[in-house]
């Protein structure tokens, strides 16, 4: 695979059918990947594809544009919320076909986008942890309204999202979890391929600019505000997408899925994962599943009492990704991502020993860790 | 130029091969079971269950699921039903439907349960419904008086256990118009189905303006002096309450703080003494005697009771002598008939073999009344006696009051429950 990529980096491929030819190769790999997974795994491998999407939103936001979102969660809510209702009323008017879910997202996307451009205009205003405390607000906000009105959100309780069956040519004994990794993972690399073309272009060289220093990027012609506002409006359609995924996966809303926790899991998912990439964002939105999985199946092998089990039962994954954020920041400020590009780069120089000049030229979107916040 | 790409590739790529790589592991273990019922072997069957152990609903109810794993170890060490000793895995759920989700998930897809027994809350259980039912797995007795386990074309797995809140509401209103007739009436209840079923109920026979004022509290928000307060300057005389129990006595201490005198009027599931008097601790005594309340189970302090006997014995012996109240009853009331529909599903146990044993009914068991099922009715028990706070003891008194949830006329009957078998396993 290797070899490929750099006899095609050697020819001219336009960027776009590039990242098309990845997209493609990426899709049948987890294709087949959902055949051997058991439904439980496809489940865990559709919440890790649904929490990409809003992450690798997010990462571009932060770490390209400098740009701190903690009110992610919020809009993911209103993605999910969207979806639910009009897939309800696809329902109740008795219209089930498989498209209805697309409209759905749709129709998410399209009103998370909305709420991101009032969030983002009020953003653009804003620097650093002044930013950082509107989002927060939006975070801690939003969920309450459910209960406020609860005659349309149906309060605490949520709603049940009304799902078409899965298609029948697929056979009786298709699991509903493989669809449903299937839809979760188109998402994703829909997202993927979409935003690997903005940072490519002439927008994310903007983003980056604004994000490395305001004033030279003003100075050069860059519209600072406006692509603050895009940036961040961008990013409100992933995490709007990513929301409605999470209602299609637990085919229900509720407003404790998406309290200040999930914006704050994102933005771990973001920092470890290595903030800026989206290859980053991939580890982090696999971490964030894995690592719930993975401190249960710890706490369930140990012989522990009840009450301690309890306890560690919810906070176990906490403790640990709070740790993981301490050593990643100390030891590899890059996240995963930047790691393990060290690392291959090192083994590449050592087995290949490539002409030394290659290997010191920067990468255009090396991440200069970025700092979360640039501006103070 | 071509960097990003092909980070994404190889972490992808890395992704696909870790993740296969568990799979690998993960599918030897679970061939083995393959083509049979899920969570039934020759010698075991594994149940599970989501229940509040921590969060607003825990008071009460976390003991629920104990008592009713203890009354598996008691069925467990008398040799099991039909050979098969029963595990019963509990998940907390806190009260909250997100991780409820989760759980229960986990414990269909992970665990490869045969069946969810006794899955407890109107809010969280909702969202679970349609994924018990496209997954074919029994969704037995609910701990929820929902309407909305009743519904056997659309939910062809999912029995209830608690008789539904509307019936509630309406022999509770019953109770009101014959008792407290001219009072100015209330109600306090949960902003989801569990309060509007409830209200629903109490409206249907006092009509839309026999209730003079109602008021709705979120279980994620503690503060319910806005609520109570209102019910004071409405004049409430009497308050029916669609609570569970640490809502219940948030609402009773609350009402006391600021000179809110009332009737108290809760329903079952957030009524039991015991609870209600270690949450409310000193004041408990004066703030509860009077409350009014209903029960389909016998009383915990009726000491005439051959069942409330047994599962005191069996709580002693089984459930390291837990304070026996409400919940620890019902927690062995759920065991014993889950034992009974094991029993009834037969030696060839299959998903679709116990659904019909319940479809079948014919229990016997503590309650005051019968369970309702049949192919067309999955709701569970039909009826409810009174019951008041006296000298710090609930007394159920009168007949027994049964009714539908629709306008049916609610009627009374003598209570005539049968007698529990003498080693306390159904036969």
């Amino acid at each position: 695979m290797t070899g490929w990529l750099h006899s095609c980096r050697r020819t001219s491929v336009p960027t776009l059918a590039r990242h098309l030819i990845g997209v493609a190769v990426a899709a049948v790999a987890l294709l087949g990947l959902t055949y051997v997974l058991d439904p439980f795994h496809d489940y865990q491998l559709a919440t890790a594809a649904a929490y990409l999407c809003a992450a690798a939103g997010l990462t571009v936001l932060i770490g390209q544009n400098g740009q701190l979102s903690l009110g992610h969660g919020a809009l993911m809510a209103v993605g999910a919320y969207t979806l639910a209702m009009v897939q309800n009323q696809f329902g109740d008017h008795g219209v089930i076909a498989q498209w209805t879910v697309v409209v759905s997202l749709a129709a998410g996307v399209v009103t998370a986008t909305l709420a991101g451009t009032v969030i983002g205009l009020a953003a653009a205003r804003l620097r650093g942890p002044y930013l950082a405390g509107l989002t927060l607000v939006v975070a801690i906000a939003l969920p309450a309204v459910t209960t406020v009105f609860s005659g349309v959100f149906h309060g605490d309780q949520g709603m049940s999202v009304f799902l078409p069956p899965v298609p029948d040519q697929l056979g009786v004994d298709f699991p509903m979890e493989r669809w449903q990794a299937w839809l979760a993972v188109a998402a994703a690399l829909l997202t993927l391929l979409a935003l690997a073309n903005l940072v490519r272009g002439r927008f994310g060289r903007s983003m980056r600019a604004i994000r490395d220093n305001e004033v030279a990027a003003s100075v050069a012609g860059i519209p600072v505000a406006r692509v603050q506002v895009v940036a961040f409006v961008v990013s409100a359609a992933c995490a709007g997408l990513g929301g409605g995924m999470f209602a299609v996966l637990a085919q229900s809303v509720s407003p404790d899925a998406f309290t200040l926790t999930l914006s704050l899991n994102l933005l771990l998912a973001v920092v470890v994962g290595g903030s800026g990439s989206l290859a980053g964002a991939v580890w982090g939105s696999l971490l964030l599943v894995l690592l719930r999985y993975w401190a249960d199946q710890l706490t369930g092998g140990l012989a522990l009492s009840a009450g301690l089990r309890t306890r560690l039962a919810g906070n176990l994954p906490l403790a640990v990704f709070g740790l993981l954020l301490i050593v990643v920041m100390m030891a590899a400020p890059g996240g995963v991502q930047g790691l393990l590009s060290r690392a291959g780069r090192w083994v590449g120089g050592r087995l290949i020993r490539r002409p030394s000049h290659r290997a010191e030229v920067p990468a255009p979107d090396a991440e200069p860790p970025a700092p979360v916040v640039s501006h103070s | 130029m071509f960097r990003s790409l092909h980070r994404i590739v190889a972490a992808a790529t890395i992704a696909v091969l870790v993740a296969a790589a568990g799979a690998c592991s993960q599918s030897g273990g679970s061939g083995s079971s393959g083509g049979s019922v899920p969570g039934v072997t020759d010698t075991e069957v594994v149940v599970g269950t989501h229940t509040p152990l921590t969060g607003p609903a825990a008071a009460g109810y976390s003991k629920i699921s104990a008592a009713a794993k203890a009354y598996f170890d008691y069925v467990n060490a008398n040799g099991g039903v039909n050979g098969r000793k029963i595990t019963y895995k509990i998940m907390d759920d806190g009260y909250n439907p997100a991780t409820t989700q989760q759980v229960v998930r986990q414990l269909v897809l992970q665990e490869k349960v045969f069946a969810i027994l006794n899955g407890l809350g109107t809010p969280t259980h909702t969202g679970v419904l349609d994924f018990l039912n496209t997954n074919k797995v029994p969704d037995l007795f609910v701990a929820s008086g929902s309407l909305s386990w009743n519904q056997p074309q659309k939910y062809p797995y999912t029995f209830g256990y608690n008789p539904d809140y509307t019936i509630e509401g309406k022999i509770l209103a019953t109770y009101l118009k014959a008792n407290f007739a001219g009072r100015k009436v209330c109600t306090f209840g949960q902003n989801d189905d569990f309060g509007a079923d409830g209200l629903k109920g109490v409206q249907a026979v006092l009509g839309a303006n026999g209730v003079a004022h109602s008021e709705t509290y979120d279980v994620t928000n503690t503060n319910v002096a806005p609520a109570i307060g209102a019910l004071k300057q409405a004049g409430c005389q009497v308050t029916v309450s669609f609570s569970v129990p640490g809502f219940t006595a948030l609402a009773i201490g609350t009402a006391a703080q600021i000179g809110f005198r009332t009737q108290w009027v809760v329903s079952n599931v957030g009524a039991d003494y015991a609870t209600l008097a270690a949450l409310l601790k000193t004041a408990a005594g004066p703030l509860l005697e009077g409350v009014i309340s209903d029960s389909y189970l016998p009383s915990v302090d009726d000491t005439s009771n051959g069942w409330v006997a047994l599962f005191r014995r069996l709580n002693t012996q089984y459930n390291n002598n837990t304070p026996f109240d409400g919940n620890v009853e019902y927690g062995f009331s759920v065991g014993y008939l889950f034992v009974q529909a094991l029993k009834a599903a037969g030696k060839n146990l299959t998903r679709q073999s116990i659904v019909d044993a319940v479809e079948r009914n014919g229990f016997n068991g503590p309650g005051l009344f019968k369970l309702r099922f049949s192919k067309n009715d999955h709701s569970g028990y039909g009826g409810l006696q009174m019951g008041r706070v006296q000298g710090g003891k609930q007394t159920l008194f009168g007949p027994v009051y049964t009714t539908d949830d629709g306008s049916g006329a609610v009627t009374s009957m003598v209570a005539s429950p049968a007698a529990p078998p003498a080693n306390g396993i159904p036969t």
